[in-house]
């Protein structure tokens, strides 16, 4: 089932458009992959869907109602979860408190929902009482999927959760975003290893230029000579 | 020995305490809306004359109208932050700051008008100090105020670090962006914050009035050491900002302690330089503030 549906969106910060027309969409209990060029518009597609942008056409639905003129914060409420590129971890505060954080919203008890946490992420348990920004790269990526995941959302949006880790940690990433995945939230995630993000994905968005070039499976994806070529490298 | 406690590090103490209600509320200002609250000492005034009233008309001692000088003082913060901040919410912060400014020579013509320019006292008359050990002398009002401060500084930790409205306030400090992606409404942060500070500011102000007299231009006077004290304590950082309030109290009124010779080091009058001293040093020092290690809060 889609849960997310986005189609031509067009929109920028000024007078200049920077999204030209992207479609996306997102399943419950599927990966979905965003690929494509530095300053393709990949984090400008999902600030759409967060409603962090004006947006000059298009529509966005979750589970089947507009999101259109709903804040941030509203569409937050609703049931989607967010992990920015930059500036995603709360570095003052210490890694329980970017929990709470994360469940600000939330009515019930936190207790379960942070053991939770710490058993999908096992480093962070013993971190709780740091600051987050004294963590190494990778602990903080868990800090701030973490964070994200404590409102349970139904959607999950991640703009390079693997940023600055190296290929082991990476991978360590990606098989918890599989796991979250697998549990039955709809993921999207936009990242810049596209060839090993594509090989996790059940479908994948190749993004160029501020509008969809190759949209398929994962599989499709990395397979299609043309989308080698162009941005698999080779 | 006790000339030094009782003449010099007492008061230095109290100015400190009073410097650090004031800089606390600056620093949180300044930590969640971007700008240097430039109507700060007017509000700390407003408070010291609503005190006034109370004093006056309903023969109230100063200690027991600070209460109500805080909620008038709050009341005004918020509706200066409706009608003179908020319009102004999306535009650069030095318009902030420029408006601020405006609202300060606003909120002292207003009490100018109110309450006349001519300087005021809480209590008449001469107040003997409570005196220990036979010559440690401490004005009983000082202790009041120290305890208050302390009292005031203890319940904003417990705030900030223990409940889910003050964390939410140093979550919108650290990251406002990801604050809104966690569902935390700015708006009532926002409001918190003028509760904060406009207490705070009314506390100092009554608390200087109690220590001295009023004036309406006594809160404007002190935007220098409170704003120093902020800037010691690193910009947007409220613990910072009491170290700050502190050691400025403390160097103002020790600079003017004779340690050589007979003479004071620094005439009194030249006590406020040692405020501005400090500050200009510092920002060629340590732009960013003598406590701050590393980010965050
Ligand atoms: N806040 C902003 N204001 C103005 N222009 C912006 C802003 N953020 C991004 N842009 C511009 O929009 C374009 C797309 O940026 P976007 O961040 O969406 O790219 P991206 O695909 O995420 O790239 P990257 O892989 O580098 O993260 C770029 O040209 C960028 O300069
Ligand atoms: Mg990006």
């Amino acid at each position: 089932m889609r849960i997310l549906e986005a189609q031509g969106l067009i929109g920028g910060y000024g007078a200049m458009d920077i999204l030209k027309g992207v479609d996306l969409f997102a399943e419950a209990g599927r990966l979905g992959v965003v690929v494509g060029p530095n300053g393709a518009g990949k984090s400008t597609a999902l600030k759409a869907v967060l409603g962090m942008l004006e947006l000059r056409a298009g529509s966005i639905t979750f589970e089947g109602e507009s999101l259109g003129g709903l804040s941030t914060s509203a569409r937050i409420a609703r049931g989607i979860g967010a992990v920015p590129q930059n500036d995603n971890i709360f570095q003052g505060m210490t890694v329980l408190e970017n929990l709470e954080m994360g469940g600000y919203l939330v009515e019930s008890p936190l207790a379960p929902r942070i053991e939770r946490m710490f058993a999908i992420f096992p480093p962070l348990a013993e971190k709780r009482r740091q600051p987050a920004g004294e963590l190494s790269g990778g602990q903080r990526q868990m800090v701030a999927m973490a964070r994200a995941l404590m409102a349970e959302p139904r959607l999950l949006l991640l703009d390079e959760p693997t940023a600055g880790l190296s290929p082991a940690f990476r991978a360590d990433i990606f098989a918890r975003i599989r796991t979250i995945t697998e549990e039955g939230v709809a993921v999207l995630m936009v990242e810049q290893n596209a060839r090993e993000a594509l090989a996790i994905a059940d479908t994948g968005f190749v993004l160029a230029a501020g509008a969809n070039r190759f949209t398929g499976s994962g599989a499709e994806l990395v397979a299609d000579p043309d989308v080698r070529a162009a941005f698999l490298g080779g | 020995m006790l000339a030094f406690v009782n003449f010099y590090l007492i008061p230095g103490v109290i100015v400190g305490s009073i410097y650090a209600l004031g800089a606390v509320g600056v620093s949180l200002i300044f930590a969640i809306l971007r700008f240097a609250h430039f109507a700060h000492g007017d509000l700390m005034t407003l408070g010291a004359y609503l005190a006034l009233s109370l004093v006056a008309a309903a023969g109230l001692a100063p200690f027991l109208a600070l209460p109500f000088a805080m909620a008038g003082a709050i009341v005004v913060a918020l509706v200066v932050h409706r009608l003179f901040y908020a319009p102004l919410a999306n535009r650069p912060t030095i318009v902030l700051l420029i408006a601020s400014f405006g609202v300060a020579l606003m909120l002292r013509s207003a009490i100018q008008l109110l309450w006349g320019v001519q300087v005021e006292t809480y209590v008449q008359g001469i107040q003997r100090p409570l005196v220990f050990f036979d010559d440690l002398r401490i004005a009983e009002r000082h202790i009041y105020i120290v305890l208050a401060t302390v009292v005031a500084i203890v319940a904003l930790h417990v705030f900030l670090t223990a409940t889910r409205a003050g964390k939410a306030m140093r979550a919108v400090a650290d990251q406002p962006e990801l604050a809104e992606l966690s569902g935390i409404d700015r708006k009532a942060v926002v409001r918190q914050v003028w509760v904060i500070g406009g207490g705070l500011a009314a506390m100092a102000g009554v608390f200087l009035g109690i220590d001295g007299e009023l004036d309406p231009n006594m809160g404007w006077d002190l935007l220098l050491p409170v704003f120093a004290a902020a800037l010691l304590g690193g910009i947007g950082r409220p613990y910072g900002a009491i170290a700050g309030g502190y050691v400025i109290g403390l160097a103002q009124e020790l600079a003017t302690y004779p340690w050589i010779g007979a003479e004071p080091l620094l005439s009194p009058g030249y006590k406020s330089a040692v405020a501005f001293a400090l500050m200009v040093g510092l920002l060629l020092w340590r732009p960013q503030g003598l406590l701050r290690g590393r980010e965050g809060t």
